[in-house]
């Protein structure tokens, strides 16, 4: 039996600065996972990958990354996306350093 | 040190107009990332977890004042005020932008240096011991056999699409400082009965998933033969090495599923076919480069105010007899720079220290400068006279932790803070037990221990040949570290015998910490390494204090 479709989201990296980014409802990127649109259907996550890996001049490396529903919007389920989402923890660098600055759309 | 000709300096700005341009078709969105990636990784420019990694080449671990100055201001003016040495004698830089990469590349090429082959399946960075030219126990310099090989492996035609990746390493020495038997290929630089040198080749090393030992393929190849011999081992890998699995592509399953015997009959016979084609061009080029490596004028001076430092000051004394390791040449001493201050991140070094490095190199230095695979920085012709100075200066820039092969002198790759292959970070575990064995002041009680760390099975941090290696892993998606014990780096390698279960990550450092007291408990005297306590007794008592649990409960 295939297994049960678990909850995702669409990430990538930014072509230019090759940071982390999310898919949002409305189309757009944005730089925080909680504001990416969580996805229940599978086919609907398909396609919603496939037209985010075809914005070949935007984004790098498209995925759907296992995520789950919470009141802060969608969370990681695994390390290396809390990793992706936080930054290295050697280092106060990355999107932690930047959190919401930014309003965070691309 | 080599200095780049008209042909080395044309070649490079070629080069680089050429990737600026392909940087900005994909910027334009006239090639995809997967037109792209190929283009990029030729000139080792990565996509990792949170941005791009640019991976600049150091050519046998060897560079000066101008090109360490270069490398601040690259991580000053495009990144994020700092560069990571690697094990393969490089630097990373972890966050540029694309649209700046070719900008960073042109400022490189200004001293002579790029990121070329620095990924890909290509002929690597070719790496060589950190102490060549400057080692009292070298036959000789091994950096004018590492640049030939630079030179003819740099964009060679054949070696540009390969199977996977191949490495290189040259040494000279006694002593391997260099992990020639963890290499696709090692040279060796021998000295055969009738008195001439020539090279013994080893083949077929690695680590990673499958970790091998490199096999001697010709104890003797004749100086004018280096080039062709290389070739032929590369060229018939390349033809028969797999490459319908990247797992079993490396040159190390090819030896390992033919069996030496038959690599080595196939690698003569092409040799016989290429040999010709040699037709001296390289040994004329060969005579070129080792004129450039010319033993630095080291000159003579008294050393009385080195040795009243020395019994006058605890602290001088700690690192002089830690960080120091003998020399060729009479008044100096070869100086290892920790870059592995407790608590920081193993071969990180901020921009301001490569500047203060550089100015060392330029002032005290002979103006060289070496990085190890080891993740230090070396000075590799100080006059003994000089050394308080250098202490002093080291001191002011925060770069003078005395523990050059103690427990806190750790290897580890970037790992999950960074890496997109890792699948367990290695960089907090190394600043953890580097801070809690200071704490517990016993690093040089313990003496020398080496602690590799890698976090993932690829083993960029050289886990397999710690003499503590520290392997991290997702076990069901949770961070988990297997340690193997007993691997050595050094002319005696071994793969290190895997201990038992992993570990989780808040209990890795207190399981090293019972290790390591057990060492304590269990050796014969000081005298006694890690290593070769453990190759007197075994894994077993060392088991008894990983696994105390496991222990108690079979009693």
């Amino acid at each position: 039996m295939p297994r049960a479709f678990t909850p995702k989201v669409v990430t990538a990296n930014a072509l230019i600065e090759g940071d982390v980014i999310y898919l949002t409802s409305q189309d757009s990127w944005t730089r925080e996972m909680c504001d990416a649109e969580l996805m229940t259907d599978e086919a609907h996550a398909q396609l919603r990958l496939l037209e985010a890996s075809q914005q070949v001049d935007v984004v790098v490396g498209a995925y759907l990354a296992d995520a789950t529903a919470s009141d802060k919007g969608p969370q990681p389920t695994h390390f290396r996306e809390e990793f992706r989402r936080t930054g290295p923890s050697n280092y106060f660098h990355g999107k932690q350093a930047v959190a919401s600055q930014d309003g965070s759309t691309l | 040190m080599y200095q780049y000709n008209d042909f080395d300096t044309a070649f490079l700005a070629q080069r680089n107009k050429q990737f600026r341009a392909q940087v900005e078709r994909r910027i334009a969105g006239n090639l995809t990332e997967d037109e792209f990636k190929p283009l990029r990784l030729m000139n080792g420019l990565y996509l990792q977890l949170h941005a791009y990694m640019l991976r600049v080449a150091i050519p046998y671990g060897t560079l000066n004042s101008a090109q360490m100055d270069t490398l601040a201001l690259l991580a000053e003016k495009w990144d994020k005020g700092y560069g990571h040495f690697t094990t393969r004698q490089n630097i990373q830089y972890n966050w540029p932008k694309l649209s700046d990469v070719p900008d960073m590349l042109d400022a490189l090429a200004k001293v002579g240096m790029h990121a070329i082959q620095t990924s890909g399946n290509t002929i690597r960075n070719v790496t060589a011991d950190h102490f060549a030219g400057a080692a009292a126990d070298e036959l000789e310099d091994p950096r004018p056999v590492a640049e030939l090989i630079r030179q003819w492996s740099t964009d060679h035609p054949e070696f540009q699409f390969m199977g996977r990746k191949f490495k290189i390493a040259v040494g000279a020495a006694q002593k391997d400082r260099a992990v020639l038997k963890a290499h696709d290929l090692a040279v060796r630089i021998v000295q055969n009965d009738a008195g001439e040198i020539g090279y013994e080749i080893l083949v077929g090393g690695g680590l990673g998933r499958t970790p091998m030992i490199g096999k001697v393929i010709n104890e003797f190849v004749a100086r004018e033969d280096l080039l062709a011999y290389i070739e032929a081992v590369v060229s018939v890998w390349n033809q028969i090495g797999r490459r319908d699995n990247k797992y079993k592509a490396r040159i190390k399953i090819t030896v390992h599923e033919h069996g030496l015997d038959d690599i080595r009959a196939r690698v003569a016979e092409r040799f016989a076919q290429i040999r010709p084609t040699f037709t001296g061009a390289d040994q004329k080029l060969f005579a070129d480069i080792k004129a450039h490596f010319a033993a630095p004028d080291f000159r003579k001076a008294p050393t009385v105010e080195f040795e009243t430092a020395y019994n006058a000051n605890p602290l001088f004394r700690s690192w002089v007899d830690t960080n120091l390791s003998g020399h060729r040449a009479e008044g100096y001493a070869i100086v290892t720079v920790s870059i592995k201050k407790h608590g920081e991140t193993p071969g990180d070094a901020t921009a301001e220290q490569m500047r203060t490095l550089a100015e060392l190199a330029r002032k005290y230095g002979h103006d060289e400068l070496r990085i190890s695979h080891e993740q230090n920085v070396i000075l590799p012709h100080v006059h003994k006279s000089d050394l308080t100075a250098v202490y002093t200066a080291l001191r002011e820039a925060e770069l003078h932790t005395a523990n050059i092969g103690l427990v806190s002198d750790i290897i580890a790759c970037p790992g999950m803070d960074y890496c997109a292959l890792a699948t367990a970070r290695s960089i907090p575990v190394a600043q953890q037990i580097a801070t809690r064995f200071d704490e517990l002041k016993l690093e040089h009680d313990i003496g020398h221990l080496q602690i590799k760390i890698s976090g993932c099975i690829n083993a960029c941090g050289h886990h397999h040949v710690g003499h503590i290696g520290i392997l991290g892993l997702d076990r069901a998606g949770v961070e988990n570290y297997q340690i193997t014990l007993g691997g050595d780096a050094t002319e005696t390698a071994a793969i290190g015998e895997r201990a038992g279960p992993g570990f989780a990550y808040d209990e890795i450092v207190p399981a090293i910490e019972r290790l390591v007291n057990g060492y304590l408990e269990l050796r014969e005297g000081p005298q006694e390494t890690f290593l070769e306590s453990y190759r007197r007794l075994g894994l077993a008592p060392f088991k008894a204090y990983l696994y105390p649990e496991a222990q108690a409960n079979a009693a």
